[in-house]
């Protein structure tokens, strides 16, 4: 904790109470927000902010994970347990429900289900009428991010303008959205993947044991590697490996690739990203090096 | 705390540091900030990778580090800088926030975004241009929302032989007319963002500059915002009401929750609320389920009073003797940032603090001609003027001078019919 004589704020103790403050913003404007928690690390830090947010009352929104189908079980019984210690309600809303309805549709049936989450988000926060989502989202993460505002809005199909943004001046947030609107909400916008690890540090806050070092078998393809599972198979000719192995970010498994690593404990893991040489999403994520704008096309399409 | 390994154990923390860079379109200012990033060791193995393809495709020899800024698709299809963007990284003592504004004269709207929240503001100069319109209208702007400390950076140094003569001439036309504005705290430092003199590392080719680094600056210069003592101000965002059947000690618990905007406050203060007046103490300052003796500029925090009072959002507490002004008519600095023009007869939407009211445009007292610095008449307000206005509020507000308290001296203007933020406006 701060010394109380010095007044100024450790950077993470800024970064907390702004992420507080804007959790706070979206109770005190919005009618009937949510948070989308998925059980990975940057959602764990979210809620203990929303924890000291709010306590010792409850959450005045519950809980959302959209479910890919493709999760690790790790990370989902992690989800599950977490929500029910804190004794807030979870609701999980599954791609493959839309699947069922017709509202998804694959192009095969081994096509990332990762990018269609966006429509199970869209029918989930129209079934509750939503009309806020708190997510996770960094600015480090992605340079069409680092451009979105705290306080994001999205059109009636879930579409962000990124040249139409509204401006966000000093600690002034604008919640304000019609019907069928709605505003998508990132508090640890400006904390980056290393204060995410040293908050997890401070605040001793548990995470799935995915995150830790641990052997798994892997094959490597395109420079990266891909954990063998039921839902990605090794196939022929592919060399199965047994490596130890860490997972940055958790995700569809279909596109987070874990990377090689013997930190099993966070300080360890915070060593380790001190001087680790390749960014978040270009060591893990599959999906985002498809082009370089497709995370702001995903974006623009109504992704998180 | 565990012991971090291979990373002292306990890190200075100097705490974090917003600052924001402005400059006309070619002054380098990608390429300071690239520079920031690249010489701090921010720019990892696989995005330096990307450039130097993209680099490469371009044509160019060398990293071209603006592309590291250059976000969006429109803006990478352009070659320039359409939004505000905010960039990381570290020094190991202190963490910076970078809001990177775009230089275009269309933009200014952004430029106001990007100072709103600055400490400080990097105005790039191209040494070999000298003091521009834009670099006259950037000062004043970052002047105008109050940025505490100004360095210019006269970049580009390479380009003139790094020539001193240049550098004390672009000064001395600079210090002219920041006199003339009042601008007082200023830095200059002669550099090359390309090359990387005086950034991170001095270089050898700028030996008669004796001031220090920029990072030097950087690391040195105060968020001052929460130096001084200002009054207390706290405005309520959310009222916690638990009212946990399970729990009879919660049924009475009534937490005000909120940042303080200013100041310091303690257990046992005397405090006023507004708009009641009522009167009352600190019985308890609370983090989470914790208590502490004080909270201070910044914190989020929960307060407890001694006497049941009903508050609610919007409300603002106070030490009592230090009150702001509770007023519903406002004379203040409008920065306009819609399209659609301010109409004097439509009623608009001020968010002061956490509280909304109703406002009507009173009148237009002088719209700024920011290339001039001169005073016109105007009947309306077009994107990016900037002019002093009154405004009549339905409720209302609890306000200090915005040269005084940023917190309380700040608001936004809200269209109704379209829920935009159109106008940014500073209390005078």
């Amino acid at each position: 904790m701060t010394t109380l004589t010095k007044q100024t704020l450790s950077h993470l103790d800024w970064l907390e109470s702004e992420a507080i403050h804007i959790m706070r913003e979206v109770a005190g404007q919005c009618s009937n927000p949510v948070l989308l928690f998925s059980g990975g690390k940057d959602s764990i830090c979210m809620l203990r902010i929303a924890e000291k947010a709010f306590r010792p009352g409850r959450f005045p929104f519950p809980l959302m994970h959209i479910d890919t189908g493709h999760n690790y079980k790790e990370v989902t019984d992690f989800r599950d347990k977490r929500a029910a210690e804190l004794g807030e309600r979870l609701i999980v809303r599954s791609v493959e429900d839309s699947m069922a309805r017709g509202t998804v549709v694959l192009k095969s049936a081994d096509e990332s289900r990762n990018k269609h989450q966006s429509v199970t988000l869209l029918e989930a926060i129209e079934e509750f009428g939503f009309d806020a989502c708190i997510g996770g989202a960094r600015r480090d993460e992605e340079k069409a991010r680092a451009k979105e505002r705290i306080f994001s809005f999205r059109d009636e199909f879930g579409q962000w303008d990124p040249k139409n943004q509204r401006p966000e001046l000093w600690d002034l947030y604008n919640a304000r959205s019609f019907k069928g609107e709605n505003i998508r909400v990132f508090p640890i916008s400006n904390w980056t993947e290393f204060d995410v690890w040293q908050y997890i540090e401070r605040e001793q806050l548990e995470l799935p044991s995915i995150y830790y070092a641990h052997v798994r078998a892997i094959v490597r393809r395109q420079g990266g590697m891909l954990p063998v599972t039921d839902i990605t198979p090794a196939r022929p000719g592919d060399t199965i490996e047994n490596v130890r192995v860490r997972f940055r970010t958790v995700g569809d498994i279909t596109c987070t690739a874990p990377v090689e690593s013997d930190a099993d404990t966070i300080a360890r893991i915070i060593a380790e990203t001190a001087i680790t040489t390749i960014t978040e999403r270009g060591a893990t994520r599959l999906d985002d090096q498809t082009s370089e704008a497709s995370m702001e096309q995903r974006k623009k399409e109504g992704y998180f | 705390m565990s012991a971090i390994e291979n990373i002292p154990a306990e890190i200075q923390d100097n705490g974090l540091l917003r600052f924001l860079t402005c400059g006309s379109v070619d002054d380098g200012k990608s390429t300071l900030i690239g520079r920031l990033l690249f010489d701090s060791k921010t720019i990892l193995a696989d995005t330096l990778h990307a450039m130097e393809r993209t680099s490469k495709k371009r044509g160019m020899e060398a990293i071209d580090l603006s592309l590291l800024t250059d976000g969006l698709q429109a803006e990478r299809e352009q070659g320039i800088t359409i939004d505000v963007a905010y960039r990381y990284f570290t020094t190991g003592t202190r963490k910076y926030i970078i809001a990177d504004a775009p230089g275009h004269e269309q933009y200014t709207r952004n430029m106001v975004t990007a100072a709103s929240t600055a400490d400080l503001a990097i105005i790039l100069i191209d040494a070999r241009k000298g003091v521009l319109t834009q670099t006259r209208r950037h000062s004043y702007l970052a002047h105008l929302v109050n940025i505490p400390h100004i360095v210019v950076a006269i970049n580009k140094m390479d380009l003139v032989d790094y020539s001193q003569e240049v550098f004390d001439r672009i000064m001395a036309d600079y210090l002219a007319f920041a006199a003339r504005l009042g601008i007082e705290d200023v830095h200059f430092i002669p550099l090359s963002a390309l090359n990387g003199d005086m950034i991170v590392d001095r270089g050898e080719r700028l030996d008669w500059y004796r001031g220090p680094t920029l990072i030097d600056l950087l690391e040195a210069a105060s968020a001052s915002h929460v130096d001084h003592q200002e009054s207390f101000r706290f405005p309520v965002q959310y009222v916690c009401r638990p009212q946990d059947a399970a729990n009879p000690e919660l049924h009475d618990y009534r937490g005000f929750m909120g940042r303080v905007e200013s100041g310091v406050v303690a257990i046992g203060d005397a405090v006023t609320v507004l708009p009641s007046g009522r009167e009352t103490h600190v019985k308890d300052i609370q983090i989470n389920t914790g208590s502490l003796p004080q909270a201070f500029a910044e914190q989020s925090i929960t307060l407890l009073l001694d006497d049941e009072i009903d508050i609610s959002r919007g409300d603002m507490i106070v030490k009592t003797g230090e009150l702001p002004s509770v007023t519903k008519q406002i004379d203040a600095m409008l920065c306009w940032l819609s399209e659609s023009p301010l109409d004097p007869r439509r009623k608009y939407l001020i968010r002061h603090t956490t509280r909304d009211s109703k406002a009507m445009l009173a009148g237009i007292e002088f719209r700024m001609d920011i290339n001039t610095m001169e005073h016109q008449a105007a009947e309306k307000l077009a994107m990016n003027d900037i002019a002093k206005v009154s405004f009549k509020l339905a409720q209302p507000i609890f306000a200090d001078s915005y040269a005084e308290n940023r917190g309380t001296g700040a608001f936004i203007v809200i269209d109704e019919s379209s829920n935009n933020t159109v106008g940014a406006g500073m209390i005078l």
